[in-house]
């Protein structure tokens, strides 16, 4: 065997003619590392000290699937209500020019800059059985602040931006002339929009989803606030942590987060997979 | 279907692309819409598809006024230059699509449309690419499928956008080919834009020159090449020369010489005499001709391509010679134009 030998196993794709690759892939990975990588395993490794009965303990102990559905679930709606409205809203700012239209544009990037805590109190204030919009909903017998639907509301605004601002660049590349293909073909506008732009958005609005959805679950600040913080009811999952944190209960925070990680990343790894089967197939 | 335009103008914001352009289109005709890039081909074919509304004038398909039904009651088929093609369906899903969203009894059975996406398939030569996407096929194969896709709702009328514009010129010659088979066999009214003259020349029953938001002439291909009606469609199809000349009495004067042509019927004054650079007649001696010195010489493909420089004021003019003709070596050449026409100078 005189020939160069067979590459076995792994190999990199191979880089181009532009120089740095090594260099690039280097930083990245040791970026990667010490920002996410580092502090994220410390967490498993403080969790690992646990042994398993007690983490499983923690684990199904009714005050933690309480708060971690809550964190979930209101995080899942929250998405959800988003990608309908956000993409709305991505839609009109994309498609109509209307006096104002810059100003509604910049606006939504607000709740990205605003300190959460500040937007919990604002909403609280607004939500409150006396506050201007809870008065109007008290006697329909709707209690908003201090519920698991205050807790929506609050990510609901938390995740608008995120929808938005996946959704918008993508639908601002849309070809005018597949649409009016299909139009020439005799689809009328609700099926254009069904048949032909929707599928076009849905791995923008998968991203958005899954965007607004991990934000939602992470979300701390401006949730306190409007949502009352009952056990069993209205308490979200990072609440609890930082609960156990304060009692110097470490074990039982770490147990929880390693939880939610695994549980989060599980998520994320779906969506992605969903969205790279869906690029290769559409190209 | 026949198709009318009637006294049609459209302007996008006060500035018009069109001027009261009027067109008579026969039934099963293929018909090209020629002209540079601004001239209006464009707009007026969206126009004809519903994409457009006129800002004054109608549209007629047939008897009927088209001009303020929807796009999708005219049942035009339109095939773009980018294709336009359903990124997320499949080959076949994108050609039964017109099918697919029709509601009540004229949508067929899920089958019927299947079976008529494979037809069509057949038609344009890509059997057994339903099941592939748009992503996975060449420029070619995706215009194919566009027109598969346009036929497929049986339309009153076929517009194509430069079609082949997108393509290479190998494919191009083929596609081309190709649809006029096509056309032969479905019969169908065809209008497509082009500002390839060639394939205007060669495919179409009849090509309209637009200029400037205006209808130049309408005519076959021997209409428009050998009777040009105006100085712009004489320059842009094909290759043409140019000299300032003057009338007077009935004769062709360049500077202050008789050029040995006569124009009874024409005006006396200033004129422009336009004629093909490869239909000229090599003369000896010059007592009623045009001569001038050679100023260049190319050899382009079967000929020769010589430029020559007339009289005081040193015009350039081309004539095309055989590639072995004596006279290309020459540094004074005589001709006198063979078939050639008159202007009045603008």
């Amino acid at each position: 065997m005189t020939t160069a030998p067979a590459q076995a196993g792994w190999r990199f794709r191979q880089p181009s003619v532009i120089p740095g690759f090594g260099l690039t892939l280097g930083f990245s990975l040791a970026y990667l590392t010490l920002i996410i990588l580092i502090p994220l395993s410390g967490l498993i490794w403080r969790s690992a000290a646990l042994g398993w009965p007690e983490f499983w303990a923690i684990a199904t102990d009714r005050r933690t699937i309480n708060a971690l559905e809550i964190s979930f679930g209101t995080a899942f709606i929250a998405a959800a209500v988003n990608v309908v409205f956000g993409t709305l809203v991505a839609w009109v700012l994309v498609r109509y020019r209307f006096p104002g239209r810059r100003i509604v544009d910049a606006m939504v990037d607000l709740p990205f800059a605003l300190p959460t805590a500040v937007a919990g109190i604002a909403l609280t204030t607004l939500y409150a059985p006396n506050g201007w919009i809870g008065k109007l909903l008290m006697p329909l017998g709707i209690k908003v602040a201090y519920t698991p639907l205050g807790i929506v509301i609050a990510l609901i605004f938390i995740g608008l931006p995120f929808v938005v601002r996946t959704v918008q660049p993508i639908m601002e590349e849309i070809d005018k002339e597949v649409e009016e293909a299909a139009a020439t073909l005799g689809a009328s506008r609700f099926q254009i929009i069904t048949r032909i732009l929707f599928p076009g958005l849905a791995p923008a609005i998968t991203t958005g989803f899954s965007l607004a959805f991990a934000r939602g679950v992470g979300e701390y600040g401006s949730v306190i606030f409007i949502a009352g913080n009952l056990p069993y009811k209205s308490e979200i999952a990072p609440l609890l942590i930082v609960i156990r944190l304060e009692e110097y209960n470490y074990p039982a925070a770490t147990a929880i987060a390693a939880i939610m990680l695994f549980l989060s990343f599980l998520m994320l790894l779906i969506v992605n997979l969903a969205q790279s089967w869906s690029r290769k197939r559409y190209g | 279907m026949e198709v009318r335009v009637a006294n049609v103008r459209k302007e996008f914001d006060r500035f018009p692309a069109l001027h009261d352009v009027s067109l008579d289109i026969k039934s099963g005709e293929l018909i090209a819409l020629l002209g540079p890039s601004g001239s209006g081909k464009t707009t007026l074919l969206r126009l004809i598809a519903g994409l457009e509304r006129p800002t004054r004038g109608n549209i007629f398909f047939g008897d009927e006024d088209a001009s303020h039904k929807s796009i999708q009651d005219r049942n035009v088929g339109f095939v773009f230059q980018h294709y336009a093609l359903f990124r997320h369906m499949t080959v076949a899903d994108n050609i039964g699509f017109g099918l697919k969203v029709r509601h009540g009894p004229s949508r067929p059975p899920a089958q019927e449309i299947r079976r008529r996406a494979s037809e069509l398939l057949d038609l344009v030569q890509l059997s057994g690419l339903e099941k592939r996407y748009p992503a996975q096929l060449s420029g070619g194969q995706r215009q194919r499928v566009a027109l598969a896709r346009a036929m497929a709702i049986e339309p009153k009328v076929l517009l194509l956008d430069e079609p082949f514009g997108a393509l290479d010129a190998q494919v191009r010659r083929e596609l081309r080919r190709w649809l006029r088979e096509i056309h032969d066999a479905t019969g169908h009214t065809t209008v497509f834009v082009t500002h390839d003259q060639e394939e205007a020349l060669e495919l179409a029953d009849r090509v309209v020159v637009m200029s400037q938001g205006r209808i130049e002439q309408v005519g076959t291909a021997d209409d428009i090449y050998d009777t040009p009606n105006s100085p712009f469609v004489y320059g842009f199809i094909g290759e043409s020369s140019s000299l300032p000349v003057k009338v007077e009495n009935g004769e062709i004067w360049l500077a202050d010489r008789p050029i040995g042509l006569a124009a009874p019927n024409e005006p006396s004054g200033d004129a422009t005499l336009y004629f093909r650079p490869h239909d000229v007649e090599l003369l000896d001696g010059c007592s009623g001709c045009i001569a001038g010195t050679v100023a260049a010489s190319r050899r382009v493909a079967g000929t020769r391509r010589v430029e020559l420089e007339i009289g005081g004021e040193r015009q350039r003019v081309e004539i095309e010679l055989p590639v072995d003709h004596p006279a290309a070596h020459k540094s004074r050449v005589a001709f006198r134009p063979g078939r050639w026409k008159l202007f009045p100078a603008s």
